[in-house]
């Protein structure tokens, strides 16, 4: 196969645009001062910094640029939030969170609960929907914080955080989102908001891996993560990643010139790819909530066979996406966001995640269209439970 | 991306014996939707208890898939009491092996094989869940008489193993004591002991102030004293507060460059003899 990869798993990672590959290189090249030595060789460097600290607090419209703090990756984002309120108020043992947040969140509960803090994880609906009632009634003046994604990375369901940011700050509460999948692909605007604090991710924004940003609305209580230097207004010790941090700039300034095509460019390629595989596969059904997810994102289950082959298949004709089945990932279980949705089994093993970027093309999505049923229908003719185009028997009458 | 041989690439993209053997007199059928995996085999068995054609379906990752095809390549020809012996490290060595995460896909073929012969000879599949002893794991529907057997024939000697060639203890892991058991006594019954448990040292019963006090008392005067006299030394207990024990050091010892090694030592005795807590300082002059 010469065709160049058609890559449909931006959700896992993305392209580095080549502008910001322009931008960043002669920062590992030619200008390789320490942005904090007092020479003019290192001084330029810092003041780049603070150029793609401006461009990030644009994308998501924040007040100050110091509200911008620079780490290694969203996880880290991530944790330095939560570690951070809960050494903020320690006095506070409790912290929401929902079934269906990234690792990255959700591995930490078991550590957080040895350390005697409570975490309690919303549930949500077949459709991944949260339930305004559940949180109301766990919210209380002595929640540490409230951490919940502004949208899933495997369905793309997008959740009504600033909603629940403004039920959090009436408590007293602080509120943190996981926004590394909803950056460039909806609008962020922190002068009307009442979030805390967002993480974001490079990497998932057309920039490198190890690289990501949490913003602190000015006036939160904030403990740093890592100490030991004065950088990032100490409240993120370690010399600037200073290339990285000059990518991040450029892909956030890019995302804001790109914001429109998501909603629509992007949302036609995902509409027409959802559109043309649901027309020719049977039992193929869209997990999560369609009136309310990324534009980027479709999340496809076939029922009755499972996703690594389907995976395999795909990958022998040169397209990447990922799999909710519990075979791609080495544990036993399939996706936990799809159980947490209560996906039957049936359904749950064959989920197939395609996200899509601006880099894509309608060329690509045709080509996926036309080879993907044939790749269903020949993992459906191995398969025990289907015979002559029907399932052998229904599993789960009750879910639709 | 798992590391799979060319042999499970080609076997999954161009699986031999797919589909439904019609006149298939040896049918077995095992796992499930909810498992993830699940193997219907078919064999056709001659007058002379030869197979003379095998078919599969497979619902399952891509090794799955290729393990079921393997199997029925290789009990092809063969006669029953032949195939009977195939175990599933045969299937993974057919293929070039299969990651270790995958090794139940091998298991499942095995199984499947078990269960055809069965049905062949007539053997009631009551009966037999009945011999498959107590479910273990719920998750995942895993009975006793099949996670020893599987730990006899591959020579299992730790939980993730077990889970990765039967998937038992691969979901909400309580089931993980009842398997630590099942491991040692099948290394029991091989005439070896493994110990799957971790060993968690016997913890030695709260003292008393007072008790902990004379403890230390006499571990300096029976057992260290007598090991500083050898280099001219001395030692002299000044106080007891909490865990730490102040001490001052006497005689060659005193002047030693070494007096901070030697509190090392101390130390390392205290906290063999008495408990492990134990911090010693060394008074100042």
């Amino acid at each position: 196969m010469d065709r160049e990869v058609v890559y449909m798993d931006n959700n896992a990672t993305t392209m580095v645009a080549p502008e910001v590959f322009e931008e960043m290189k002669p920062y590992l090249t030619q200008f390789y001062g320490n942005p904090s030595s007092m020479h003019t060789f290192g001084g330029q460097v810092g003041k780049k910094i603070t150029e793609a600290r401006s461009r990030v607090q644009a994308l998501i419209n924040a007040e100050h640029d110091t509200e911008i703090i620079f780490t290694s990756c969203g996880t880290e984002s991530n944790s330095t939030a939560i570690f951070s309120a809960l050494q903020a108020y320690p006095d506070r043992k409790e912290i929401i969170t929902t079934r269906v947040e990234h690792p990255a969140i959700l591995s930490l509960a078991p550590y957080l609960e040895k350390q005697g803090i409570a975490v309690v994880q919303l549930k949500v609906d077949k459709h991944g929907r949260l339930d305004m009632e559940e949180y109301a009634h766990f919210l209380k003046d002595d929640t540490a914080l409230v951490t919940i994604m502004t949208a899933n990375n495997e369905t793309g369901t997008i959740f009504p955080v600033e909603e629940m940011a403004k039920m959090a700050n009436e408590r007293g509460v602080l509120f943190h989102t996981d926004a590394v999948q909803a950056a460039g692909k909806l609008p962020i605007n922190m002068k009307e908001s009442c979030i805390n604090m967002i993480s974001l991710s490079g990497h998932k924004l057309h920039a490198p891996k190890g690289i990501g940003t949490l913003y602190v609305r000015r006036g939160t209580k904030f403990r740093p993560f890592m100490r030991g230097g004065h950088q990032e207004r100490n409240r993120r010790a370690g010399t600037e990643n200073v290339a990285s941090v000059i990518a991040m700039g450029k892909a956030a300034e890019l995302a804001m010139t790109h914001l429109d095509d998501e909603g629509s460019k992007v949302k036609a390629m995902r509409d027409r790819l959802e559109k043309g595989i649901l027309e020719s596969v049977p039992r193929a059904i869209v997990n999560g909530d369609v009136e309310n997810r990324l534009p980027n994102t479709s999340n496809i289950s076939f029922e009755f066979i499972e996703g690594e082959g389907i995976l395999l298949l795909m990958n022998d004709l040169n397209i990447a996406s990922s799999s909710g089945s519990a075979c791609t990932s080495g544990s036993l279980e399939p996706s936990h966001v799809l159980r947490a949705m209560g996906v039957p089994f049936t359904a749950a093993h064959g989920s197939i995640r395609f996200s899509l970027s601006r880099y894509n093309t309608m060329e690509e999505i045709d080509y996926v269209v036309d080879n993907l049923p044939p790749i269903i229908e020949k993992l459906r003719s191995i398969s025990p439970f289907w015979k002559d185009g029907n399932p052998i028997m229904e599993f789960d009458p009750d879910y639709k | 991306m798992w590391d799979y041989t060319d042999k499970v690439k080609e076997y999954f993209l161009h699986p031999k014996n797919v589909g439904v053997l019609e006149d298939a007199n040896a049918v077995g059928d095992v796992g499930s939707i909810t498992c993830g995996d699940a193997l219907k085999l078919m064999l056709k068995v001659d007058e002379n208890e030869k197979i003379v054609d095998a078919k599969f379906q497979t619902f399952g990752c891509g090794s799955a898939i290729a393990s079921s095809s393997a199997l029925t390549e290789m009990v092809i020809g063969k006669t029953v009491e032949e195939a009977e012996k195939i175990s599933n490290q045969d299937i993974a060595d057919f293929l070039g092996g299969l990651p270790k995460e995958k090794m139940h896909c091998s298991v499942m073929g095995s199984e499947a094989l078990e269960a055809a012969i069965a049905n062949y000879r007539g053997i009631d599949l009551k009966i037999i869940e009945e011999e498959e002893g107590p479910l273990i794991c719920q998750c995942f529907g895993i009975h006793e008489k099949l996670i020893e057997k599987t730990v006899m024939e591959n020579d299992l000697k730790t939980i993730e193993e077990v889970t990765n060639y039967t998937k038992a203890g691969g979901g909400c892991e309580t089931c993980h004591p009842a398997i630590e058991d099942i491991i040692e006594k099948v290394w029991k019954m091989k005439g070896k002991e493994v110990h799957v448990k971790e060993e968690t040292p016997e913890k030695k019963p709260a003292m008393t102030n007072l008790q902990k006090i004379a403890l230390i008392t006499e571990t300096i005067e029976k057992e260290i004293k007598p090991m500083l006299a050898q280099d001219g030394g001395d030692i002299e207990l000044i106080d007891i507060s909490g865990n730490e024990v102040l001490v001052a050091l006497r005689g060659a010892c005193s002047s030693c460059v070494s007096a901070y090694y030697t509190v090392d030592g101390i130390e390392d005795k205290l906290r063999e003899m008495v408990y492990p807590d134990i911090v010693v300082k060394l008074q100042k002059d």
